[in-house]
């Protein structure tokens, strides 16, 4: 039987990162403050979770302006999509498997 | 403690709060029902009482008068509900909604106001519950997916409407009337209970 556990990606095993890939996975681009209203996290703790995914390249951030005001957005990547996909099976497998 | 079942649960939770607006009260699905059933039945009596071209103005007034307390009643009980689940109700979730709902919505309007203009009367009832339908559809990819099913059902009515002209009413009443009460019932008893 294949092991269900390879598929977790430490990644996103933290409940920050989990919850900016979930969104990311259903939107194209979700701007920080969407992503901070929907996880009720603080400015700094969403941002360093994400400058950490972005590290990994399971995300990636773009910062411009609007008009006056600056904007972050972010977007997973192919690799993000693809690790996340994984865990989510891993995920199903291990609540299938221990039910 | 943290499972594998607990972040599953949590990750659907945050895709579905993060893509689709799930404020759509049910309840005004009811109302919007009971407003198109007595829309009908007034309609009827006005086509007893004023056969032939005269009722056109009543007719067309008493669908606007419909509309507009549906309309009304939707804005107010969804906002309701979205206070109700900390959903914010003007965001770009519930523009994205409403432009998806309006695309087909508009279409099927103008269409109707053309049909209307050149006289075809026949081809009104149908033409507002396929569109309707549509709208629904299209619609449901950012809402409660539910709407969907109501959706097909609203298209399945027209069409069947338009193979049987002169039951115009009958039908309009079972799609706008009949279905939204079934279907405002069974939303409002899935999430808002």
């Amino acid at each position: 039987m294949k092991n269900p556990i390879k598929g977790l990606h430490k990644e996103f095993e933290n409940r920050i990162k989990l919850g900016i890939m979930s969104i990311l996975m259903v939107n194209d681009t979700v701007d920080f403050n969407e992503i901070k209203d929907v996880l009720e996290v603080t400015d700094g703790n969403l941002a360093s979770h994400a400058s950490a995914l972005e590290k990994k390249k399971m995300i990636t951030i773009t910062k411009k302006f609007i008009g006056k005001k600056p904007n972050t957005s972010y977007a997973a990547t192919d690799k993000g999509r693809q690790a996340f996909t994984e865990h989510l099976t891993a995920l199903e497998a291990l609540v299938k498997n221990n039910p | 403690m943290r499972t594998a079942e607990t972040d599953l649960r949590e990750i659907k939770n945050l895709m579905e709060r993060s893509s689709r607006f799930i404020s759509l009260s049910g309840l005004s699905g009811i109302f919007a029902g009971i407003y198109a059933l007595v829309g009908t039945w007034l309609a009827y009596r006005i086509m007893e009482n004023t056969p032939g071209p005269e009722s056109f103005a009543p007719l067309v007034g008493l669908a606007m008068a419909v509309l507009v307390l549906s309309l009304v009643t939707a804005i107010f009980l969804t906002t309701r509900n979205a206070r109700k689940k900390n959903q914010k109700v003007w965001d770009k979730l519930s523009q994205r909604m409403l432009l998806n709902l309006g695309i087909p919505l508009l279409s099927g309007g103008i269409f109707l106001l053309i049909l209307l203009y050149r006289e075809m009367y026949s081809l009104a009832a149908p033409v507002m519950l396929i569109f309707y339908g549509l709208a629904l559809i299209n619609g449901s990819k950012y809402t409660l997916n539910d709407i969907r099913y109501l959706g097909l059902l609203e298209i399945a009515l027209g069409l069947i409407a338009v193979a049987y002209t002169g039951y115009d009413l009958l039908f309009w009443g079972a799609g706008f009337g009949v279905l939204h009460i079934i279907y405002g019932a069974l939303m409002y008893w899935k999430y808002e209970r």
